[in-house]
């Protein structure tokens, strides 16, 4: 693997299993994405972008074809194998947020150390500084029933960047906001990808998000039908 | 493990008044057992201890013919006391007992009965037998409350005992009843009346003579003797063991159908919560937990019930059980007629063992219930449990 090359996907094809056959998600995809990348998958509903990033987080697997996450090949790791890469590399950003609604903004952002078994000083010193990130230093002790949505977004972005991870994927993260949340949570994500060089992979069909992006990639049927840098 | 019980803390505390239900519920479990067991513990030393002072003493020996199920052979079943026990006897160590068979009339009813006679100066039973001295134009005799109520006799009341005597004859003889004793032990009350040795062996023409004797806590004799059996504590109070090994399995069924009551709670909670929080399982997954950390996480939650209500159970049942020990605990009435040994007022008794196994039990059992819907999570597809789509 060069370096700079964190994802490399080649001929990967994703089927899954339907009445009488197989739905093809994914059709012969083609693609390597590199370190401080802001990239993102842009189609209609039902594309296959959600899939794509599933099989790059190492949630799923590619029916044929390859695809290497950080010098990982999905096809052949294991499942606790999967769960050690996400747990130290990866970040995940969803749509609807997924924080754990009985803990605090604090220990929400805090999970992902605990997994990394970082000690408690460790810990408080990362979680207020990725707090600070987006903005949330004085919302620490409050639960998300208590966040708004772009709030709650926040959350999550900073539980995704707390152990700065080499990529994080986000799927939709605007999906539930207003436009102002939305630019907001943008500029959060883009001053983090130059300052911590983070590779960043979107999945949307948000004009708001797509105006952000510096390669989009437009999925159409499973397939790619364009790869574009976009100078902004 | 250390993480899981720190998150699956959180998560419990964070989840409020269902968990604190559940622990309730299991901490009420726990309480219910040890007290209840603490009765029944506290009712056989009662019972034991009774027996052992009123009836039993030390260990006794028995005229080779007596059968305490057996009251026609009463009659061959007495002898001279052998001149070994002398020592014992005027010592006050050793209680010679002399039995017949008898009858007593009371409103002119019949009634057969048990004739015992004992030194009205022994010390070795705790039936006070003193009260035989009394100074009385009839023979004095002394019975327990239940001989009294079937016979519907009161202190100072005079009534008719027959008996045959060693021509096979009856005779009869009027009797004052001069006291009355409570007693909780039924084989020195229930169909038997108590009188003086002597007066009973002079009715008898067996002069010297005894069927039994109690030993004291300082007899030392326990070989046979010729025509005499030595009986052994054991012996003695193994029909109380048996009852009470009866009794105990009798209080192990309530202690199984809590059990399941509070496990049935806990698998429905637990089941609940892997439907419920499949986003959450999914989200742990997609930030890198395995899923036996994830299933060990959850039955790590759910053996925390148990954890949790050992320290609620302790903040009430503690105070509880202190108090019961103080004040006791009142039979309801009633269970006289059971013909048990059962006193008014039981003094549960709570062993440290009895409650590190009820606590232990009630763990592994709620790890296992824990367990079983917990490893549901392993065979989750993560991709959709993220979205939280039923399954
Ligand atoms: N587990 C699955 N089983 C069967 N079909 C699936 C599964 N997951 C996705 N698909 C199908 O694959 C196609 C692509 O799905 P995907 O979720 O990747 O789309 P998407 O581009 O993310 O759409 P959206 O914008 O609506 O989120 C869809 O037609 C979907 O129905
Ligand atoms: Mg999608």
């Amino acid at each position: 693997m060069k370096n700079s090359e964190i994802v490399k996907i080649s001929g990967l094809v994703k089927k899954f299993p339907m009445a009488g056959g197989f739905f093809t998600a994914l059709d012969k995809i083609d693609l390597t994405f590199g370190e401080g990348e802001f990239a993102g998958f842009v189609g209609p509903s039902g594309s296959g972008k959600t899939t794509m990033l599933n099989i790059i987080g190492s949630l799923d697997t590619p029916s044929e074809g390859n695809a290497i996450v950080l010098d990982n090949d999905i096809n052949q790791l294991s499942s606790h194998k999967a769960a050690l890469l996400r747990r130290k590399h990866l970040g995940f950003i969803f749509q609807t947020y997924n924080l754990l609604p009985v803990y605090t903004v604090f220990e929400n952002v805090e999970f992902p150390l605990l997994l990394l078994r970082m000690s408690a000083s460790q810990r408080k010193k990362a979680v207020l500084d990725a707090l600070e990130w987006v903005g949330l230093s004085d919302k620490v002790k409050s639960r998300p029933a208590q966040l708004s949505g772009g709030e709650c977004q926040r959350v999550a972005i900073a539980r995704a960047m707390v152990k700065k991870p080499l990529l994080v994927l986000a799927d939709e993260p605007t999906a539930n906001l207003d436009s102002d949340n939305s630019h907001h949570i943008l500029k959060t994500m883009e001053k983090l990808n130059k300052d911590l060089l983070t590779t960043f992979i979107f999945a949307t069909h948000d004009d708001k998000v797509i105006r952000y992006l510096r390669r989009k990639i437009s999925l159409r049927d499973g397939k790619v039908t364009a790869d574009e840098i976009v100078k902004n | 493990m250390m993480l899981s019980i720190k998150l699956a803390y959180r998560n419990l505390v964070g989840a409020g008044l269902r968990t604190w239900l559940n622990v309730f519920v299991l901490s009420f479990v726990y309480v219910l057992i040890i007290w209840h067991y603490g009765v029944i513990d506290g009712w056989n030393y009662q019972a034991k201890k009774d027996m052992r002072e009123w009836e039993v003493g030390n260990g006794q020996y028995w005229q080779q013919n007596y059968d305490p199920y057996d009251y026609f052979t009463l009659e061959e079943s007495h002898a001279i006391i052998p001149e070994s026990f002398n020592i014992g006897i005027t010592g006050g160590n050793i209680a010679p007992v002399l039995i017949n068979q008898g009858s007593v009339y009371p409103d002119g009813r019949i009634k057969s009965m048990i004739l015992k006679g004992i030194d009205p100066d022994q010390k070795v039973i705790a039936l006070p037998t003193a009260a035989l001295k009394a100074e009385s134009e009839e023979m004095p005799v002394i019975m327990g409350r239940r001989m009294a109520k079937s016979c519907k006799l009161k202190e100072g009341d005079v009534t008719t005992i027959r008996w045959r005597d060693v021509n096979g004859t009856f005779d009869a003889k009027e009797v004052e009843v001069v006291d009355i004793f409570d007693c909780d032990v039924p084989n020195v009350d229930a169909g038997q009346i108590w009188l003086s040795i002597e007066d009973l062996r002079e009715m008898m023409q067996a002069p010297g003579e005894a069927t039994l004797l109690i030993l004291g806590e300082e007899s030392e004799i326990k070989e046979d003797i010729p025509g005499w059996e030595y009986k052994d504590l054991d012996f003695l109070m193994s029909e109380m063991d048996e009852m009470i090994k009866i009794k105990r399995i009798g209080g192990g069924f309530l202690y199984l159908v809590l059990i399941i009551l509070a496990m049935l709670a806990i698998f429905d909670t637990q089941v609940l919560s892997i439907f419920r929080r499949q986003k959450e399982i999914g989200t742990y997954i997609a930030m890198g937990m395995t899923r036996n950390q994830v299933v060990s996480l959850f039955t790590v939650e759910g053996a925390m019930h148990a954890i949790l209500a050992v320290i609620v159970g302790a903040v009430y049942g503690i105070p509880f059980f202190l108090w019961q020990m103080k004040v006791g605990f009142s039979m309801p009435a009633g269970t006289d007629d059971m013909g048990l040994a059962i006193a008014e007022t039981i003094f549960p008794v709570y062993g440290i063992g009895l409650i590190l196994v009820t606590v232990l039990l009630v763990l592994i059992i709620t790890t296992i219930v824990s367990y079983m819907p917990a490893r549901k999570i392993s065979k989750m597809n993560p991709t959709e449990a993220i979205k939280g789509k039923i399954q």
